[in-house]
């Protein structure tokens, strides 16, 4: 645990000298992909420890997007408000929790996947508060210049980043940790046993979703205009799965080396195929399941340089 | 009086969502899969449908029969080359495949046929029939009614041939059923065929009332599944009863709450379907 604690203390460090780089292009790309480290990261308490196929993190990011966005729009600081985004995601994550976790497989995936339709349907109709369909527009942080600005978003991600691993890390190496382990071996086993299964996949829900409703407020404040279908977009949900299937269900650097591949995948070729961008995703999904269910960092098992230090 | 208008609505409405259910629960009951494709298929049908009266003069009840015997053999192959490989993996990694491939269509039947919604329109229309202070459009009424004759026709292929009863013995045990002389494999594939031809014969039903469009796809997934919650997953009548239910809900749910609420009204009938009564209005084990 120290090993990988210390070796997420340089990464990050080393992370953090982007800004210095002065090139707003890497800048954006950079809290993009810290973004997607958060949701990824997230989606792996509920789908990589305790192995439930969630597809509510598109519904956690929106309805931490449209807090915090409704929370500046009456006038609360930018800090507050992401605050309460987190707050409202964790509260969302454990009422939803106790209903739907009682399903198991398909049933408890499409539920969750039905999720993000609603609170998008919702938000739509409440237009009042919300905007509707016109989407919401949120004021521009005072900040002095646009470089300040975009360094801002990006150290604040990176330090949700932080948050989440560190998160993540106290998870594994905890009670919390071994349990979920346990309930996606064996559910029925591990009930048997005493543990109280209930409390445990809740709790994993609600750490998915805490960080992804703050990651959705930081964006909102990041980009200033949020619409329901951008914020409730399924392919979030998609894309954490895919890019923690990338890098390796259940490990710990996993997720952030899956989100980082997925990105820099997706700027390099996506770019080149607009019209079917969606297409070429649809692919890399299919190929990464076919061939490679265990993720990229299972190749390097196979590496005889790797056998040797097992 | 108004009511009964409104009920005749949600029956005809619930006939045509019996016949998306029937081949989506069928593929769920037998492989344990979820076919995030279905609704893609339907879309699809509803294409095949309006192009081919559009630019051909095919009828689109006609168009059934042509896309029928396509649709299964997409759905066969479909099942031979990939799903087949996968279809012992846990549930995360074959709903994530089927996902990845209707990325794949949807995302191809935008490129080629645009976002733009189409409206199928016959021409002469078919005209309204009114029976006594409840009126019925004829097209929308054969419709439903082309639609419970398909789903009637599933339910006898699988009690009454050789094949539907390998696949309810399948469903039933699949060990066992190997150990019998039936071609797991194989039936699989069938059923998965039986699957996709369900939801391309009812794109052309569905293309009578509603717009075509590729972002619709995800629509029709959506009841298909409230539906095999609602009736019970893997069983034919199932499927009917609950699409008939949906349909009438959906409709009284529209005069009450608005037609903009149609997908939360939904969503919280299946938590309550799924909290109370788990197994589903008709639930029970086996493929009837």
């Amino acid at each position: 645990m120290k090993r990988d604690a210390l070796i997420a203390v340089v990464l990050f460090a080393l992370v953090a000298l982007v800004p210095f780089s002065g090139e707003a292009y890497w800048l954006r790309l950079g809290t993009t992909m810290l973004m997607y480290g958060v949701i990824a990261m997230s989606w792996n308490f509920i789908g990589g420890m305790a192995g439930y196929p969630s597809f509510a993190v598109a519904a956690f990011f929106g309805l931490g997007a449209y807090t915090g966005a409704v929370a500046q729009k009456f006038g609360l600081p930018m800090g507050l408000a992401w605050t309460c985004a987190g707050l409202a995601a964790l509260a969302f994550a454990a009422l939803l929790g106790v209903a739907l976790l009682r399903l198991r497989g398909h049933y408890f995936a499409i539920a969750s996947l039905v999720v993000a339709e609603v609170l998008r349907e919702l938000v739509n109709s409440a237009t009042e508060l919300t905007g509707g369909g016109m989407g919401l527009n949120l004021p521009i942080p005072t900040m002095t210049s646009i470089d300040a600005q975009a360094a801002f978003f990006f150290y604040a991600m990176l330090g949700l980043v932080a948050i989440t691993f560190a998160a993540m890390l106290l998870t594994t190496y905890s009670k919390l940790g071994f349990g979920l382990r346990c309930i996606q071996q064996n559910e029925s086993a591990a009930d048997m046993l005493g543990v109280d299964t209930t409390f445990y996949k809740v709790s994993a829900f609600m750490l998915s979703g805490v960080f992804v409703g703050m990651a959705g407020a930081v964006y909102a404040s990041w980009v200033h205009y949020i619409e329901p279908p951008d914020v409730f977009d399924v392919l979030f949900s998609v894309k954490a799965i895919v890019m923690v299937l990338l890098g390796g269900a259940g490990s710990v650097f996993g997720p952030l080396f899956g989100a980082a591949l997925f990105l820099s995948l997706e700027e390099l070729v996506w770019r080149k195929f607009l019209e079917v961008h969606t297409g070429v995703l649809g692919l890399l999904i299919v190929l990464l399941v076919m061939f490679l269910p265990k993720g990229l960092l299972s190749l390097s098992n196979r590496l005889p340089w790797a056998r040797k230090t097992r | 009086m108004l009511y009964l208008q409104i009920l005749a609505n949600g029956l005809v409405l619930g006939g045509l969502y019996s016949c998306i259910a029937a081949g989506f629960s069928l593929v769920w009951g037998v492989l344990n899969v979820i076919n995030i494709l279905h609704g893609s298929f339907i879309v699809l049908g509803g294409y095949l449908a309006f192009f081919g009266y559009v630019k051909l003069g095919i009828h689109p009840f006609a168009s059934i029969l042509i896309a029928a015997p396509l649709f299964f053999a997409l759905g066969y192959a479909l099942q031979r080359g990939l799903i087949n490989r996968m279809i012992a993996a846990p549930v995360l990694l074959t709903l994530t495949l089927t996902f990845g491939l209707d990325l794949m269509l949807s995302n191809a039947m935008l490129a080629a046929f645009t976002a733009d919604f189409r409206k199928l329109l016959l021409d002469p229309p078919l005209g309204i029939l009114a029976l006594g202070p409840v009126v019925l459009p004829v097209d929308r009424l054969v419709a439903m009614l082309l639609a419970l004759a398909l789903t009637g026709l599933l339910y006898l292929t699988l009690s009454r041939s050789r094949i539907g009863r390998a696949i309810v013995a399948v469903r039933m045990d699949r060990e066992a059923a190997a150990l019998m002389g039936v071609n797991v494999k194989n039936v699989y594939a069938i059923t998965f065929g039986l699957g996709a031809l369900m939801a391309g014969a009812s794109g052309p039903l569905l293309a009578m009332i509603f717009p075509i469009s590729p972002l619709t796809g995800p629509v029709y997934l959506g009841k298909a599944f409230v539906i095999c919650v609602l009736g019970g997953l893997g069983s034919v009548p199932g499927a009917m009863i609950g699409g008939l239910a949906l349909g009438v809900v959906e409709s009284f749910g529209a005069l009450w709450f608005g037609p903009e609420h149609a997908t939360t009204l939904s969503f919280v009938l299946l938590i309550v379907i799924l909290l109370v009564r788990p197994e589903g209005l008709l639930g029970r084990k086996g493929y009837s």
